[in-house]
């Protein structure tokens, strides 16, 4: 059994409910080494998603995501907006005009969302963002045959690891790269909320079995 | 004949607003507009806002953009992206000021789209005498006897920013090299950020060279502006 659109939708929904909750925390971790705005700009931009999905319904699991992206990127505010919005759109793109969802086609979205960050932020792993947390997440995706919610399992593992990673790392990319050497020992706030963000997909393709 | 516009994106709306109003003192007929801030006046960059000044600077000879930080440029990149031709506009990393300034210049004086850009890409570098692209136009012309004058700057505050966006827009488009020599120094008279840096001020002297086909007519210029005090 795939994920349909609603399914997609509903897990969009319940991402939003755990950037609220994570608000703070990574307003916390940003503005120890950024400029202090990433969990509020994240906040505002999933409340929109959630308002653009009230008021209108896509068809395709494609569809979904890319009026997440549109909409991401139109009321973030910060790097995230770009970012999230291009990983989000590549994914959209990747889907095409599938109707359901298999663990080959999850897969896929994540490489495509991992290819759009690198190619908007020009970031490589080691840099200390978001792509610290996507890259091991496709590759643990990749290496992993099994359900939907196995592979999205395995994809949040990987983020939750990379994003650990970041802490000893000195950024060379975003705000926290003017800091140099004091970016070291904090934890990256974009690689925090890509972590979040799949470990609350997972948990709703889990959901969902 | 349109002339290239120029877009400020700023996560700022009032760097941006400043940004615009240094830059567009200087070329008074170019389309110079600020995207700063995000839809609700906060920090940040907008998509629409910038999309929105993209298409209204496009004059029909294109448009140059010109950013500060890093999601600044993310969002220029994708509003550039998203027009329907793209190469219709250049996206620039330059320093946020000077660039705009400089290519706000050249868009004044008829710059193309690649010349605009490039005016902006290499703001810094001709602050410190001739640029790259005047020495290597000059450097066939070595063996001709330039055509020099002395010049006495009479107007209060001598090659300041408006005087040398003015003198830099008369020699624009003229078949002539023309150098400002001051205080030890040398600038190519077509960059404004080089003609200021030499620091001329009212009273000051400056010397004059100019090579090439219409040298003796730069000349002429250079005099008559001198003569009228640049329009203050």
């Amino acid at each position: 059994m795939g994920c349909t659109a609603a399914d997609v939708a509903a897990a969009v929904r319940a991402a939003a409910e755990v950037v609220a909750e994570h608000r703070d925390e990574l307003v916390e971790l940003d503005r120890a080494i950024g400029d202090g705005d990433h969990g509020e700009n994240l906040r505002r931009g999933f409340n929109a998603v959630v308002s653009a999905l009230d008021t209108s319904t896509p068809d395709t699991p494609g569809a979904v995501l890319k009026l997440v992206a549109k909409t991401l990127i139109s009321t973030v505010g910060g790097a995230a907006g770009p970012l999230y919005g291009t990983a989000f759109l590549r994914a959209a793109t990747a889907l095409g005009d599938a109707a359901e969802l298999g663990p080959a086609e999850v897969t896929t979205a994540i490489e495509a969302a991992l290819g759009g960050v690198v190619a908007r932020g020009k970031a490589a792993v080691g840099d200390k963002t978001m792509v610290d947390a996507l890259d091991p997440a496709v590759r643990a995706a990749t290496a992993t045959s099994g359900s939907v919610a196995e592979v999205l399992a395995a994809a949040a593992a990987g983020a939750q690891a990379g994003a650990a990673s970041t802490v000893p790392l000195v950024a060379r990319k975003g705000r926290a790269s003017y800091l140099g050497e004091r970016s070291a020992d904090h934890l990256d706030p974009g690689a925090r909320s890509t972590a979040l963000l799949l470990a609350s997909f997972a948990r709703s393709a889990g959901a969902g079995q | 004949m349109s002339l290239v516009g120029l877009v400020v994106v700023s996560h700022s709306a009032r760097l941006a607003e400043g940004v615009v109003e240094v830059a567009a003192q200087m070329a008074p007929d170019v389309a110079v507009l600020a995207a700063g801030g995000t839809a609700d006046g906060g920090i940040g960059t907008d998509l629409d806002a910038v999309s929105a000044a993209l298409t209204s600077a496009d004059a029909g000879a294109g448009v140059v953009l010109l950013y500060d930080l890093g999601s600044a440029r993310m969002v220029a990149e994708m509003a550039v992206e998203l027009l329907a031709d793209p190469d219709r506009a250049a996206l620039v990393d330059a320093p946020l000021v000077e660039g705009a300034v400089a290519a706000a210049v050249a868009a004044q004086g008829g710059g193309d789209l690649t010349g605009v850009a490039a005016a902006a890409r290499t703001a810094l570098t001709t602050t410190d005498g001739p640029s790259a692209a005047a020495e290597l136009q000059q450097a066939p012309r070595t063996e001709e006897v330039p055509v020099l004058g002395r010049f006495r700057l009479t107007n209060d505050i001598g090659l300041h920013a408006r005087p040398a966006a003015l003198l830099a827009r008369t020699l624009a488009g003229l078949d002539a090299s023309v150098t400002v020599r001051f205080g030890g120094r040398a600038a190519d008279a077509t960059s404004v950020l080089a003609l200021m840096s030499l620091g001329a001020r009212g009273g000051d002297e400056i010397e004059v060279s100019a090579v090439g086909p219409r040298a003796q007519e730069a000349l002429g210029r250079v005099a008559e502006l001198v003569e009228r005090d640049f329009d203050d």
